[in-house]
């Protein structure tokens, strides 16, 4: 067992960690965080991404003992309270959600590309979530959700405009 | 006018049913706060780990689980499958582990030490000669109508001949089958269970276990599924997991989780059977069909599997088909949205395809020419979609003969083809409850795939109730609910709609006539509108849902809906037509779906928004299969090559190009009642993308997927290039 201390949600936490346990096992486990999916484990599907320090990555390819001195936003973390996130709201009006096991991902990878880009090109959006798949939905309406998203975090003066 | 009592509103008189409403379970999800049955904890909980065989055909000569019993953290070790038995697929499971944690399971798989003797086997089946020589093909019907042999004889008919294929493919769930299993006390085990099949379960996991000797009552046994990462068919029966998990959580005392790993899931978890085919189709000069000739083979594992619906749709006069299955050694095939269906798509509207390129005919021509041939119901269907989808597809504009001759090396091409699917509701049991305090509960053994069950159930309460949707609370995903039928076939929509529709139905009348005393009037005077139960034809009195549930006093409503019931809310039988636009790259062999169009029927529509989901969703899952998706078998090692998401490919949000969902609705559509939807528009894509691609490039790519080496072997043979 390892101590890892790094920052989950906003907030400090610790955790003691196996050697080789991976950041998706310490979330799902330990702090109960199952917004996190596991797909694949490979990195393969894109369901376990989480934000680390604002980026997404995959968290069934991080170790957990990595996460020491960082920022990890999960899926729960998006959302205040009852209230969610635009790019929340944008995935259920555009109707982007089906079985929704792919659905935090793909929020928190469209998240972080809002936030580094707030006006997507089409081709932009089908480029960030290229590693993310999704057996069911059509992704013809996540990329009008992203859409969406962008139109209203620009109205709302978020994303930097 | 409705004329019997349970009909649904006519057009006019529908608040929710056909608009587009948000699913009600959307926030649960997309918030991370959805438990999926891999989610689950419980307290003390073991993971489970199988070891699988890793031979394709084997007989078991011993096993010693010992060292894997001796490791601290071990809590049980089962062995499914004992020395002596025989294996017929690599991956099947053979011993199962539960430790405390993940680290500890596998590190216990490995050392167990399993010693096979090897048997030959056979995993590819494409070559029909080949399999016959090993001994492995059995006869899976034949069938002749009218004279085919004389009608290809005919010096007036043009005939095509061909060969199509269609390999077998997984279900590749996001979420993997598996489950948790917890045994409360001694005779009572509570499971929760990545399925299509909550009501069912039980039973299923209930007989698994008397078999090998575990007593318990089936009503003893509890499933529970809030949410599931997909299914598309194969999570209907519990596999030997579902009772390996309940047998391991008895011998540890302990509640235990067993999931497959990725790998397993793509080897044993479900495959679609393959489907290969000569053809030969004549039709006279001007388009009509006259015969049709197959003999088709495939494989669905060592057992059984069904056989491809051949000719498909549209039966000339003259027919005659034969089908030979192939025993093959691979893991055993399972229900994939729409079974048989997409391979009789693929060998028939391929082989008419070629058809109409010989006779120099536009395809959707050719079609029309044709649909008389077609079930009589689905003809006119046909003919009203096959002109929507051209127009939206601008398929006068963008369709040219056979091989797109414009300089360059991208060429472009369309592709048509047209399907058709039952989807007839289920048997389907439900509670309605009306509370004093206003509140509505509906209960149900159903599931919601993602499919948008919870909403259905939530618009059809309120619709009959002229409630909004939010109020009414819909309990599903549990068995101790009244039993609803399993979610396959698109069956789900038409039963759940009609018995919640027929429980709403009679729930309401008896409020009318516990509030019939205070509003003057008899209770069939009453009706439900926009919150209000108001005297029909006097808006003035009226009394609010919740002032007239207080009229209950103390009483709470309670009915039972069910379906099949009276009155007409449900039919089976829709129509759908796709068109593909395409790109290829003749240089890499790269195709490139540029649009597809679908025009789909479903009769009567109760969610328009999760229904266009539907239909997306079997786009994308129709390109992923048309392009990309193979269960690759190496016949060497008798393994599957890709089991894994890098190899085994799907579709990226990137190779979906535009995709236009057009619904048939209105008059014709609608008094049909509700049809299901799940299976129909993913039975299309192949066959159109594969016409398109033939259409671009002037050669037929016999199999799928369309990947760029068998594109340019096409080529190769005789295309464009
Ligand atoms: S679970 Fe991490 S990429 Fe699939
Ligand atoms: S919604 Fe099911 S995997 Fe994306």
């Amino acid at each position: 067992m390892e101590v890892v201390r790094f920052t989950l949600n906003g907030d400090p936490v610790e955790a003691g960690v196996r050697a080789g346990e991976t950041l998706v096992q310490t979330l799902r486990e330990r702090f109960g965080l199952t917004g996190t999916k596991q797909g694949c484990d490979l990195g393969d599907c894109g369901a376990c991404t989480v934000l680390f320090d604002g980026e997404p990555v995959l968290s069934c390819l991080v170790l957990a003992a990595d996460a020491e001195g960082h920022s990890v936003v999960t899926i729960e973390g998006l959302s205040n309270g009852e209230e969610l996130h635009p790019v929340q709201k944008a995935f259920l009006d555009e109707g982007a959600v089906q079985c929704g096991y792919c659905t935090p991902g793909m929020v928190l990878t469209t998240t972080a590309l809002l936030d580094a880009n707030p006006d997507p090109t089409e081709a932009e959006i089908r480029r960030a979530l290229s590693g993310n798949l999704c057996r069911c939905t059509g992704y013809t309406k996540i990329v009008r959700a992203v859409r969406r998203a962008a139109e209203a975090s620009r109205a709302d003066g978020r994303g930097g405009e | 006018m409705a004329t019997c009592k349970y009909d649904w509103p006519e057009a006019g008189g529908r608040e929710l049913v056909g608009k587009r409403i948000d699913r009600i379970d959307g926030p649960e999800k997309a918030s991370g706060r959805a438990k999926y049955t891999y989610d689950t904890h419980r307290p003390g909980l073991l993971i489970a780990k199988l070891l699988t065989c890793p031979y394709a055909h084997a007989k078991i000569k011993s096993i010693d689980i010992s060292p894997a019993q001796s490791l601290p953290g071990v809590k049980a070790v089962l062995v499914i499958q004992d020395a002596g038995s025989e294996i017929q697929w690599a991956g099947d499971e053979i011993v199962a582990v539960a430790a405390v944690n993940e680290d500890i399971a596998e590190d216990a798989r490995r050392r167990i030490k399993v010693e096979y003797e090897q048997l030959p086997h056979l995993v590819r089946e494409e070559d029909l000669e080949r399999a016959q020589a090993n001994g492995r093909t059995k006869p899976a019907g034949e069938e002749t109508v009218g004279d085919p042999n004389k009608a290809f004889q005919d010096p007036d008919v043009v005939i095509s001949k061909g060969f199509y294929g269609i390999p077998v493919i997984t279900h590749c769930c996001l979420e993997a089958h598996g489950n948790v299993a917890e045994w409360t006390d001694a005779k009572t085990l509570k499971t929760w269970s990545s399925t299509q099949n909550v009501s069912g379960l039980p039973g299923q996991i209930g007989a698994g276990l008397r078999r090998q000797k575990v007593n318990v009552d089936d009503s003893n046994i509890e499933t529970v599924c809030q949410y599931i990462g997909g299914g598309f068919g194969s999570k209907v029966f519990s596999r030997p997991w579902g009772i390996v998990a309940a047998q391991l959580a008895k011998m540890a005392g302990k509640p235990v989780k067993l999931m497959l790993d990725r790998d397993a899931e793509l080897e044993i978890a479900g495959a679609r059977p393959s489907a290969f085919a000569k053809i030969s189709v004549a039709a006279k000069k001007d388009g009509t069909l006259a015969a049709w000739d197959s003999e088709s083979w495939g494989t669905g594992g060592v057992g059984p599997a069904g056989h491809p619906p051949l000719p498909y749709v549209l039966q000339p006069p003259n027919t005659h088909w034969k089908h030979t299955m192939v025993a093959a050694n691979i893991g055993p095939s399972r229900a994939w949205r729409a079974p048989n269906h997409p391979q009789g798509c693929l060998l028939t509207m391929g082989a008419l395809d070629d058809l109409a390129a010989k006779l120099e005919m536009d395809p959707v021509e050719f079609l029309m020419k044709n649909v008389h041939l077609a079930p009589k119901l689905l003809t006119k269907i046909y003919s009203e979609e096959l002109q929507k989808a051209a127009e939206l597809a601008e398929w006068k504009k963008n369709w040219h003969p056979r091989g797109d001759k414009t300089p360059g090396h991208t060429k472009r091409g369309m592709g048509v083809s047209l399907h058709t699917w039952g989807g007839r509701g289920h048997t389907s049991t439900c509670n309605v409850i009306v509370r004093p305090d206003g509140s509505v509960t509906v209960r149900l053994g159903s599931q919601d795939l993602g499919t948008g069950t919870r909403t259905v159930i939530a618009i059809s309460v309120a619709e009959t109730f002229g409630l909004p949707v939010e109020a009414v609370k819909v309990e599903i995903g549990d068995s101790k609910y009244p039993p609803d039928g399993a979610s396959g076939g698109s069956t789900t929509v038409g039963g759940v709609s009609a018995s919640t529709r027929r429980g709403a139905v009679d729930a309401l009348g008896e409020l009318f006539a516990a509030v019939a005393p205070s509003l003057g009037v008899p209770p069939d005077q009453l009706e439900a509108h926009l919150g209000l139960i108001r005297v029909k034809g006097d808006a003035s009195k009226s009394l609010t849902w919740k002032q007239a549930c207080s009229k209950l006093g103390v009483k709470t409503i309670q009915t039972t809906g069910r379906n099949p019931g009276p009155c007409h809310l449900n039919d089976s039988g829709v129509g759908g037509v796709q068109i593909a636009d395409v790109s290829v790259d003749t240089e890499t062999g790269q195709v490139k779906v540029n649009r597809m169009v679908a025009a789909q029927d479903c009769g009567l529509i109760i969610d328009l928004k999760t229904a266009e989901s539907q239909v997306y969703g079997a786009l994308i899952m129709g390109i992923c299969y048309s392009l990309f998706e193979e269960k690759i078998m190496d016949e060497t090692l008798g393994q599957m090559l890709n089991p894994n998401m890098e190899f085994y490919k799907l579709a990226g949000i990137g190779d979906i190009g535009e995709l236009v969902v057009h619904m048939m609705t209105g008059p014709g559509y609608d008094e049909r009642g509700v049809i299901g939807l799940g299976e129909p528009p993913v039975i299309s894509p192949g066959a159109a993308i594969s016409n398109a691609v033939a259409n671009a490039i002037g050669v037929r790519v016999p199999t799928l997927p369309l990947t760029p080496d068998r594109v340019l072997a096409a080529l190769d043979k005789g295309g464009l290039a």
